[in-house]
Parts: structure tokens; C-alpha cells; sequence
């Protein structure tokens, strides 16, 4: 046996003081990676005379809700001034039924990967994830052919395609590996029960796999919704999504640049993927750890 | 009668390598049939072959006279309960029940009918809109078994369905098969690592080792005369004693000799068996080896042993003694006055002796 030696208890003000700095420090941080939002959100709403008067971090003085209506209705690309209202409805058209397939069929790839297992799953279940590491700018050229070839060049479904097929690689490896925590007997006893291969991935598996779909279609969404270079690269006029309309806005402006404009557009552009984090955030950390934890 | 499934020569392999070896298994309506052996030997390969779940490479299968070697497992009229009972998770305990009837398209009258009569008969009606997450480990046992009970079938398949139960929970729920299967008249498969188990479920035990049928016979014949020295050293606890011995024989009866450290050799007379090679494994089980005076018969011999140890088991006192180079337990009365260090005189019943060949591992009587 060793001798303990006494070892006082930190005293209670020691601690709490420590705890102010934690407190301190983290607020900081959450004020620094904020101020950016701060900047776009005060400079959105005050107008041009105030914004080359005033300084960048102040509150506005006159609130106007003048740039975002021109944001979203008026501003120019190029000779078209619309705004980014034809766009937001592009990404819209866009986003959500890519999202939607991607997701249902990295959700059906995961359950034949992980518990309807033949040979070669593994190999294509390797080549799959390859296909998350290959870079976008790779793709193009190969893309635009097989788009030209599939006459959906130019179009909205043209889009929808490349994103489906580049997000097919991470939804199988979300579900996959959802799927793979879970006991094979299950399907096994579905089988003696007479269900088959549909019938069990409808009435077993897809109502337990919330927690994935949440996950899943937070990442395909953001990630579609964000996108630029499939967006820039495989639409023309008419098809293009927010995100290169945005572009198009800040960067041909003649004249005065409207920072304020601007600036409710890049947020207006960013609005639906933080919708969607607030409204299915919670899933998200729990779809995230799931697997870890047993029913 | 055609057997409620019979087992044709079968064989299963992934690849190159083989699984199942050559099994053959016939069981009449109404048997239980218990698979045994250690982990591996692929017992749950086979059932799940009978099942329909894995594809044979080789043999048939036949259910009730049928040939369901190339029928899907919903065909196959079975139900299985698992291991792991693998019950639908988002699914309440009835859904569960009536999910394979739905399946089936039963219509609802019966759907309830049936339900209602197997909760009834499990004790379960008071959980059927609960979730398996919330039931305990012995009532999501139940609904499994329900889940089986509700199908009516020709063959019930059991894959270690106590293995995740506590050792109370499983002695409670395994007399609860029994009496199922007494009631119903079911035939059952049933598979488990579990001895005890076997041995008490069972009308029907097939030991096997990797892949290969060791012995098929009713408990009393496996525990009794065991066809090899794995299937004496498997079934059993404590295990039988396998004594290495010398045997010199004339025409009626033998004379053997086990060596012992510091002593004259052991010598019994086998008064009843003759006709044996040289050199022999006797097996006799810890119950066959008593004090000297509790046993009596045609075929019983005493001699002198040291003891080494002195193990008390509450009913019985296990004594544990070295002989031929093995330790040889003696199970005796739970009043014995035996000490470790201690010369006794015990008592071999060799009616219940087994021989077995030491190369091969073959019975020799």
C-alpha cells in the first residue's frame, strides 16, 4: 500500500471562476463565427446612402426592407432583371426531387448491401465509396457527353440526374452502414413469415430507419442545394439553380455595387438549408450516433 | 407414415468448404429433435438449411413427404423462432403476431381469432400494443414464440431461442417448450450448445461435430451408450470419466488394469464383456463411481482410490481421484465422510461401462 497524499478540493470560487472563463471563451468564439451573419443581416437592410456613410458593423439607422424585395424580384443577371425569385424556384424543382431519389435508392442499395448479402458486395460496396472521393471537376467532361447523349443536357432533369448519381455514393454508405447494426435474423424470420425482398424493406426496415433519412437528406440537401459547379457547368438560361443565379447577381452589376442587395441575396440563397437544420436538427445528432446505441 | 422431415445425404458448403457432411436425419410427427454440439459444428447451418433460409449443395430435404429442397422458406410450412427473436422493431407485439397471416392475406376475422388464442395461450394478452423495446427478455421470448405458435405449422425450428435468457429465466421458459410441445403434439427441431438441454427437451438428440452426425439416438441411448468418445465426453456434467486402461481378456470376461501415480495398478474384472483389444479408453460416468456398499449388482467391483479432492455440490459431493493418468470424478452421497488425502473404497458399476478404441475414438461394446 502507498500513502495517498492529501489533495485539497479545488475551492468553490476557484471553480466557478473557471467555469465564468469557459463560459467567456465559448461566447467569444460563438460572437466570432457569427459577426459574418451579423455583417449580411444589418447590411441587408440599410440602404445604399447609409452603407457608404456608416460603418460596416453598426445597426441600420432606417430599416428597409427595399434590397431584399429587389433581391428576391429585381435584381440583374446579365439583361435579365428578375431577381432571384425564377432561380429559387429552380433549385426548388431541383433539390427536392434529387434529394428524394438519391435517398431512396442509397436506402435500398444500403439494405441489399448490408443484409441481402451475394457475391461481390463488398467490391461494389468499395466502389461505391471510391465514388465519394472522386473529385467534381473530374466528372464534368464525362457528364456533359453522357447528358448530351441522354438529351437532358441544359435541363433541370439533366441536373437532377448528376446530382442523383454523385449522391448515390454517399446515401449507400449512410444506410449501409445503418443497416449493417442490424441482426440479420430479422429478415431471416420476415422470409419464414412469407414477406419478400420489397415487402420486408417497406414494412420492416424503412419504419425503423428515421434517424438515417433525417441524416441523409440533411447532407443531400445541403450539398444540391449548395452546389455550384454542376449548377454552372450543366445548365444554361432559364435552368440555372440560386446558387449560380447569386453569382451572376454580385458579379454583373453595373454601375454602383449594391453591397446591400447583395447581401439579402446571399442570405435569401442560404435561408432552406439552415431551414432544414432547425427543423431536423435534433434527428441529425441522433441519426449520427445511432448504431451506437441499442434498442 | 411418411417422417414429418427426413434429411437425405445432405451437404453444404461455402465454396470449398464443407459445412455439413453427408447428414441424415428421419423424425416422426410429434418428436422433438434436438441438434447438439459445440460452436461450429454447424447446427445452425442445418437448421437453417431445413428452413429453407440457406441453400443446400447436396441431399434432400423432405417435410411431411414433400420435397422442399428447392421450396422458399414461406412455402416450407415452418415457423422458427431465433436466437436474437428477431421481432419487427416499429411493430407492436399483435402486428408481430399477425404480421405473417398478413402477409399471407388471412383475412382479419381470423387474423384476431388466432391472435386472440395464442395470446391467450402464452399469457400475452395484456402486452399485445406494446413494443418489443419494452418488454422484458422473457416476455419478447414469448412473442417470438407466438409468432411461431400463430402459423400452425407442420415443423417447428427453434435456433438456441434461450441462449440470451438469465440461467432462471431459461430453466422457466425451457420447461415451458416442453410443455408446449407435450400439448400440442408438435414436431419441433430445436438447436442448442446446451446439454442439459438437449437432455431434457429431447425424444430424439443429434450430436454432431464439424459437420459431421456423431450420434443419433434418444437421450437414454446417447447418455448411456455413447458412440464415440466425443459424444461421452460432450453429453454429460460432469463429464463421463475417460480412463485410459489395459486390458488382458479371456472368452467371457476381461481384466483391467489403470495405472496409478505411487501405487499398484487398479484392477477390475469386466465379468460381462470379453473380446476386447489390449488397449482401451473405459468410460464410466461420475454417478457409475460410488462409495463401496452403495451399489449393488451382478457386475460391480470395489477397490481402493486416494483422494485428491472433495468437491460438495449440495445433493451430491463430487470426489475427484487420479487414475490413469486422468482425474476421475466419483459422484457419491451428500453425507460422505471422505476427506482429501484419504484412501476410500469405492464401488465401479461396470454394467454401465463404456469402451471406446483410443485411435479412432469408436465404441468397442
Amino acid at each position: 500500500m502507498t500513502d495517498i497524499p492529501f489533495q485539497p478540493r479545488r475551492s468553490n470560487t476557484s471553480r466557478l471562476f473557471l467555469r465564468v472563463l469557459l463560459y467567456v471563451l465559448i461566447a467569444l468564439f460563438a460572437l466570432y463565427y457569427l459577426m459574418p451573419l451579423f455583417v449580411m443581416l444589418t447590411t441587408s437592410l440599410k440602404s445604399l446612402e447609409e452603407i457608404r456613410t456608416g460603418s460596416l458593423i453598426a445597426l441600420p439607422r432606417d430599416i428597409t426592407f427595399e434590397p431584399w424585395q429587389k433581391a428576391w424580384s429585381g435584381a440583374c443577371s446579365g439583361v435579365t432583371c428578375e431577381g432571384l425569385r425564377p432561380y429559387f424556384w429552380n433549385s426548388v424543382l431541383l433539390a427536392v426531387p434529387a434529394v428524394l431519389i438519391s435517398t431512396l435508392l442509397g436506402a435500398i442499395n444500403g439494405y441489399v448491401i448490408a443484409q441481402w448479402r451475394f457475391k461481390g458486395a463488398n467490391l461494389i460496396f468499395s466502389a461505391m465509396l471510391f465514388g465519394c472521393f472522386i473529385p467534381f471537376q473530374v466528372v464534368l467532361l464525362p457528364m456533359a457527353r453522357v447528358l448530351g447523349i441522354m438529351d437532358i443536357a441544359g435541363t433541370i432533369s439533366g441536373l437532377i440526374f448528376v446530382h442523383v448519381v454523385y449522391g448515390i455514393g454517399f446515401t449507400t454508405l449512410f444506410f449501409r452502414n445503418y443497416y449493417v447494426t442490424i441482426p440479420q435474423e430479422l429478415v431471416k424470420a420476415a422470409k419464414v413469415d412469407g414477406a419478400g425482398f420489397f415487402r420486408i424493406f417497406w414494412a420492416i426496415f424503412l419504419p425503423l430507419s428515421l434517424p438515417i433519412i433525417v441524416v441523409t437528406v440533411i447532407w443531400q440537401f445541403t450539398q444540391i442545394w449548395n452546389d455550384f459547379l454542376f449548377g454552372v457547368s450543366f445548365s444554361q438560361a432559364g435552368t440555372q439553380p440560386i446558387t449560380v443565379a447569386l453569382n451572376n447577381i454580385v458579379n454583373s452589376t453595373t454601375g454602383v455595387k449594391e453591397y446591400n442587395v447583395d447581401m439579402a441575396a446571399a442570405i435569401i440563397a442560404a435561408l432552406p438549408t439552415l431551414l432544414v437544420y432547425v427543423v431536423a436538427g435534433k434527428y441529425f445528432i441522433r441519426g449520427l450516433t445511432a448504431g451506437s446505441v441499442k434498442g | 407414415m411418411a417422417p414429418i422431415l427426413e434429411i437425405k445425404n445432405l451437404y453444404k458448403s461455402y465454396g470449398s468448404l464443407e459445412i455439413l457432411k453427408d447428414i441424415n436425419i428421419s423424425i416422426d410427427k410429434g418428436d422433438f429433435l434436438v441438434l447438439v454440439g459445440p460452436s461450429g459444428c454447424g447446427k445452425s447451418t442445418l437448421l437453417n438449411c431445413i428452413a429453407g433460409l440457406e441453400d443446400i449443395s447436396g441431399g434432400s430435404i423432405l417435410i411431411d413427404g414433400h420435397d422442399m429442397t428447392h421450396v422458399s422458406p414461406k412455402d416450407r410450412n415452418i415457423a422458427m423462432v431465433f436466437q436474437s427473436y428477431a421481432l419487427y422493431p416499429t411493430m407492436s407485439v399483435a402486428k408481430n403476431i399477425t404480421f405473417g397471416m398478413k402477409v399471407r392475406g388471412v383475412d382479419q376475422a381470423t387474423q384476431k381469432r388466432k391472435l386472440d388464442e395464442v395470446a391467450k395461450q402464452l399469457q400475452i394478452e395484456q402486452l399485445l400494443n406494446r413494443r418489443p423495446g419494452q418488454l422484458s427478455g422473457g416476455q419478447r421470448q414469448r412473442v417470438a414464440m407466438g409468432r411461431a405458435l400463430v402459423r400452425d405449422p407442420k415443423l417447428f425450428l427453434f435456433d438456441e431461442p434461450l441462449s440470451n435468457l438469465d440461467a432462471k429465466l431459461r430453466v422457466e421458459m425451457r420447461s415451458e417448450i416442453k410443455k408446449l410441445h407435450h400439448n400440442l403434439g408438435a414436431s419441433m427441431v430445436y438447436v442448442t450448445h446446451d446439454q442439459i438441454e438437449a437432455m431434457t427437451l429431447a425424444t430424439k438428440i443429434v450430436v454432431m461435430k464439424s459437420g459431421v452426425l456423431q450420434q443419433v439416438g434418444s437421450p437414454a441411448e446417447i447418455y448411456n451408450r455413447p458412440a464415440n468418445l466425443f459424444v461421452a465426453d460432450f453429453m454429460g456434467s460432469p463429464a463421463m470419466n475417460l480412463i485410459p486402461a489395459k486390458v488382458t481378456c479371456d472368452a467371457s470376461s476381461s481384466r483391467i488394469e489403470i495405472a496409478r501415480p505411487d501405487a499398484d495398478p487398479l484392477v477390475l474384472v469386466d465379468q460381462s464383456n470379453g473380446d476386447l483389444p489390449e488397449d482401451v479408453i473405459i468410460g464410466l460416468r461420475p454417478e457409475d463411481i460410488v462409495e463401496a456398499g452403495y451399489r449393488s449388482g451382478q457386475n460391480v467391483q470395489t477397490a481402493t482410490c486416494h483422494v485428491d479432492m472433495v468437491e460438495p455440490a449440495g445433493a451430491d459431493t463430487f470426489v475427484v481421484s487420479h487414475l490413469g493418468g486422468k482425474e476421475v470424478t466419483a459422484r457419491l452421497h451428500a453425507e460422505t465422510q471422505a476427506t482429501p488425502g484419504q484412501d476410500l473404497n469405492f464401488a465401479f458399476d461396470l454394467a454401465k461401462v463404456s469402451y471406446f478404441e483410443p485411435d479412432t475414438g469408436r465404441r468397442l461394446n
